[in-house]
């Protein structure tokens, strides 16, 4: 459901509401701190004391949740907990991978076009508004259906690529809003290279707007990760990802709920946590984007 | 407003090339011998020559795309050969189950989110405001893939509701009560997705248009509170409303196309993860353009709407 539209959509809402300062408050911590527990799980899954998620235990297929298997095994007898531990590992790669290139080439252009303005300005804005009216999903589920063998390297390059337009609008648009102010007059008026008032200056400000679309993007890649492996287009099993998981849990419903309810959980879970801080951070910050 | 619809229809016009000549190219994004991958068990010497003629393979690349092009504006697609049908017919079968879904899901989300909407911007941060804002955004985090499983679970295993489960799908044409029926889960699963978006940029901007001086006039000439929400605030607030509906078209494309194939409904979407497994690229290529040039014709569809909603923007 969840995807760039909605990332794009967010974006209209936060120009709209009348800013507030929010305290983040105690359930903004217990966010960051489930993902940081995401995080490390993901980064250390080969030291942390779990099963092979590759094993096949033929002994206990489709057990229910037990000490031996916190969450359970799926139908060839894995444990479904080492799973999900491993598959957080595709998403947050995917996610942080196309986040990197969407954000790496995205951001600087954005700022770039919105300080310089002019000619620049707006042969790049032009081009991004073009690739805007693209349908950014269905053009990445054409490109990685034919661009065979797939991998998750292809999968990061694809929705990278494909988020650099928004990526660019949002940061252009938070730029704009600070491009003309006083201080940073005053920078130019005392001689400050471009180099400095772009680093020093406006970046800071920037900032807090980029991370809360940073956040808002994790969240619609890991979805769109999931959609992807229903599809049929993300990494291959065995190797488990959320989205594979729930796809294979698909067809033994009936005789292993479990297997769809923890990694479904697991995924909501996390995207919950990211959307929530990214929409804390935005009213704390009083971030107002500004329409282009 | 002419020159703002030719500055439109010239974009449009544009933006349509640029499709064609992705979906064009991505035959050329196979790996080895396309034409081996692209007839698949079908590759004898005589349809290999057909394929030849077919895609003008032996010419330089750009001559490709007019033979191609030209193909395409005359409704053919192409054949595939892994099926033997042609790939206009597969789309021509598909395309009407999608529209159903999405018009479905969409009365669905709008008879859901401008009442409710409505009534939370009355009362800003009241109780049915809270509520609705910490569910709306609890559902913000749940894929469509998730919720259809959960309904797949409960409605049509728990509850046994007939024609809802997998591969039960009724044509509208054999009964229409049970189409509704087989359709009625992707497009609440659909509904419920949208719902969350409109309800929460139309209650934003309802708050927001409230506070203007042309309520507060209309307020101190005594007109009665419901009329001025109806008359006077939801038009000038409906216009995000319209801007969102244009672009999360192509998201709830893509959402419904997961949901098709995991209920087996014969939708483009079930036609294009089936032809990717086969690897029949030709109807893959197909699909992609067809929906492709739909989603950005429904885009412009809503930037005129938005328009016609809100004159003020075209002076932008």
């Amino acid at each position: 459901m969840s995807s760039s539209l909605i990332v794009h959509e967010m974006v209209e809402e936060a120009h709209d509401r009348p800013a507030r300062k929010k305290k983040l408050g105690v359930l903004f911590w217990i966010c960051v701190g489930w993902l940081v527990l995401n995080f490390i799980g993901a980064i250390f899954a080969n030291v942390l004391p779990l099963e092979d998620p590759l094993f096949q235990n033929y002994a206990v297929v489709n057990a229910g949740p037990s000490l031996h298997h916190l969450f359970g095994t799926d139908d060839l007898g894995r444990d479904i907990f080492a799973r999900i531990v491993f598959g957080s590992r595709v998403s947050i790669e995917a996610s942080l991978g196309s986040m990197l290139i969407g954000f790496g080439i995205g951001a600087p252009l954005g700022m770039l076009s919105a300080y310089r303005r002019g000619k620049f300005d707006s042969v790049v804005t032009a081009v991004m508004y073009v690739l805007l009216a693209f349908p950014a999903i269905i053009a990445t589920i054409a490109v990685l259906s034919f661009w065979t063998p797939r991998s998750l390297l292809k999968i990061i390059i694809v929705v990278g690529v494909a988020s650099i337009p928004l990526v660019y609008r949002v940061i252009r648009g938070a730029t704009l809003n600070y491009s003309t102010r006083d201080f940073v007059v005053a920078a130019k008026v005392q001689g400050a290279t471009d180099r400095r008032i772009l680093m020093k200056e406006l970046l800071p400000n920037v900032a807090p707007v980029g991370v809360s679309f940073l956040l808002i993007g994790i969240a619609t890649v890991v979805t769109l990760e999931g959609a992807l492996a229903f599809l049929g287009l993300s990494v291959n099993p065995p190797t488990p990802s959320w989205g594979n998981m729930i796809n294979e849990s698909i067809s033994i419903l009936q005789t292993n709920p479990w297997l769809a309810v923890f990694p479904s959980l697991a995924m909501c879970l996390f995207l919950l946590c990211l959307n929530f801080i990214g929409d804390r951070l935005r009213s704390h910050f009083e971030v107002s984007e500004g329409k282009i | 407003m002419v020159r703002y619809l030719v500055r439109r229809l010239i974009l449009l016009i544009g933006v349509v090339f640029i499709v064609s000549i992705g979906s064009f190219y991505l035959l050329h994004l196979l790996p080895g011998d396309p034409t081996a991958v692209i007839l698949g068990t079908g590759d004898t010497p005589a349809n290999k020559a057909k394929l030849f003629a077919q895609l003008g393979l032996n010419k330089p690349i750009w001559e490709q795309y007019f033979v191609w092009i030209r193909n395409v504006l005359r409704g053919n697609l192409g054949t595939s050969f892994i099926s033997q049908t042609s790939v206009w017919s597969v789309v021509k079968a598909a395309l009407p189950i999608d529209v159903e879904i999405i018009v479905l899901s969409q009365i669905l989300a709008f008879l859901v989110a401008i009442p409710l909407a409505i009534r939370s911007a009355r009362r800003p941060d009241g109780p049915l405001d809270r509520i609705l804002g910490a569910g709306s955004f609890t559902l913000l985090s749940i894929p469509s893939f998730v919720l259809i499983v959960l309904l797949v679970l409960f409605v049509s295993i728990k509850l046994g509701v007939g024609h809802t489960g997998p591969s039960s799908y009724v044509s509208l044409s054999a009964d229409w009560i049970g189409n509704l029926e087989s359709l009625s889960l992707p497009a609440i699963t659909l509904g419920i997705g949208s719902f969350v978006v409109y309800y929460r940029v139309l209650r934003s901007d309802l708050i927001a248009t409230l506070q203007e001086e042309f309520i507060t006039l209309a307020r101190s000439k005594g007109i009665s509170a419901r009329r001025i929400m109806w008359r006077h605030a939801l038009r000038p607030s409906a216009v995000a409303l319209c801007g969102t509906a244009g672009v999360n078209i192509g998201g709830l494309l893509a959402s419904g196309f997961i949901v098709q194939y995991l209920l087996s409904i014969p939708g483009l979407g079930y036609e294009l993860i089936e032809s990717v497994g086969l690897s029949d690229y030709l109807v893959v290529q197909g699909i992609v353009l067809v929906v492709c040039v739909g989603v950005i014709l429904i885009n412009f569809g809503f930037d005129l709407l938005t328009n016609i909603v809100d004159p003020r923007i075209r002076r932008e």
